[in-house]
């Protein structure tokens, strides 16, 4: 049975309002975090940053019970994944990050600041960062880029030129001093954050 | 535009707005979603390491002293992509309520007990042809206040990956003949009658332990890379 060709992928339900204890519990219940907001490892090689902000709603009020997760290259633009072809990252930094927000519908990820990574024409992309945003009230999860303003690249970037220019400024992280970037996501309205059909 | 992932596939998932679930109203976008082609960034995802599952991970009614109350049973199934083949050695996770429904998350604030023999947290690598198993306490359905009398199904949530960031999967387990479907806005967020019955597990008594715990089994299935044309029967 298991070997017919399924009609179809499992349809998407939403994490709802009590996926902590489970998925980030952060030392909140006994239950271990397969996964930190912390992406550092001692060999990590490359800028080190901190990426931070606050979730919202329609309504322009936080969001306490988000969870956001992370995906990115190394400072050399290589994937810790053998399905990158290119050569091998020679450090234990996984690319991969978890955080749910807290109260104030904050969160923060520590990573280095990715490499170069090809686009589909094989043209070099501006470093950025993937971000996946899940919550009670998404039965979907939502997919954006991290885009940092003081890289020149942004303007070449082939994603960042099929985004409306009014637009774009959603999508770029701002330094806010020392190593840190402010990057809110609004989910709705007025400022709401450009989101990517993938 | 032709993408490795097919867009197409998506279409099983449910609207971000829909109104029936009130939540969704002021947490879904309300201008359309990009299109863009796939890169390298969106076609890799993480890799799991053995630091990740622990060994007992997968079976949520051994993790404190005492054993938990409720109905025990066996869950299992196939983690693969639309084309058929197995996802080998990808992370599953599960949380859930326990036998009367209650969440120990501190906001579930539902006049059940709490069991304080069950967590209703695990985790699990599928195996090398895309195969998991976990063994926990069959949930109990619960309220909750999107509506006058509203009752979630009882229900299993799944955290899953694949085989790339786009093939990321948050979905819940529901249980046979469960008589709350009709009501309940969450599982009706899917549209195609065909598409939400991929949400239910179906009762395996074949590997219903005898004496022991009843099996069900929740095959999962993932955006598969460029549906290349498999034999079907």
């Amino acid at each position: 049975m298991s070997n017919q060709r399924p009609d179809g992928i499992t349809p998407s339900q939403t994490v709802g309002p009590y996926f902590k204890y489970g998925l980030t519990p952060n030392g909140e219940y006994e239950w271990n975090d397969a996964f930190s907001n912390n992406l550092l490892t001692p060999d990590t090689s490359g800028e080190r940053i901190r990426v931070e902000g606050k979730v919202y709603d329609g309504d322009g009020a936080v969001i306490p019970d988000c969870m956001l997760e992370i995906w990115q290259a190394d400072s050399q633009g290589r994937f810790s994944d053998p399905q990158d072809k290119r050569a091998l990252p020679n450090s234990s930094f996984k690319g991969f990050g978890r955080c749910g927000t807290d109260k104030s519908g904050g969160y923060s990820f520590d990573t280095i600041k990715p490499g170069v990574v090809p686009d589909a024409d094989g043209k070099p992309q501006a470093p950025h960062i993937l971000l996946a945003v899940f919550a009670r009230g998404m039965l979907l999860h939502l997919y954006t880029r991290i885009y940092f303003d003081d890289e020149t690249a942004n303007a070449a970037d082939s994603t960042l030129a099929l985004v409306p220019a009014d637009r774009r400024a959603t999508l770029i992280a701002k330094k806010t001093g020392g190593n840190a970037y402010t990057f809110d996501v609004h989910l709705q309205g007025d400022n709401e954050t450009v989101f990517f059909d993938v | 535009m032709t993408l490795l992932y097919p867009l197409q596939s998506l279409a099983a998932h449910p609207a971000r707005l829909s109104p029936d679930y009130r939540s969704t109203v002021k947490r879904s976008p309300s201008r359309p979603l990009i299109p863009m082609r796939h890169t390298l960034s969106e076609l890799t995802g993480p890799v799991y390491g053995h630091e990740t599952v622990r060994a007992n991970d997968n079976d949520l009614t051994i993790q404190a002293k005492g054993e938990p109350l409720g109905e025990r049973i066996i869950v299992h199934g196939h983690v693969r992509d639309e084309d058929g083949r197995g996802v080998p050695n990808t992370l599953v996770e599960l949380w859930q309520a326990n036998a009367c429904g209650r969440y120990i998350h501190v906001v579930d604030q539902h006049p059940a007990p709490l069991d304080p023999n069950f967590t209703g947290a695990g985790r699990t690598q599928s195996d090398d042809r895309g195969y998991y198993k976990f063994i926990t306490i069959k949930p109990g359905a619960y309220p909750w206040g999107n509506h006058h009398n509203a009752w979630r199904p009882a229900h299993i949530h799944f955290s899953v990956f694949g085989h790339s960031f786009v093939s990321r999967l948050v979905t819940q387990m529901y249980f046979p003949g469960d008589p709350l479907f009709p009501f309940d806005p969450i599982f009706n967020s899917v549209t195609d009658e065909k598409a939400r019955a991929r949400m239910i597990s179906s009762f395996d008594l074949e590997n219903t332990k005898p004496e022991w715990a009843l099996c069900y089994r929740f095959d999962i299935v993932l955006r598969g890379r460029n549906a290349t044309p498999m034999e079907t029967k």
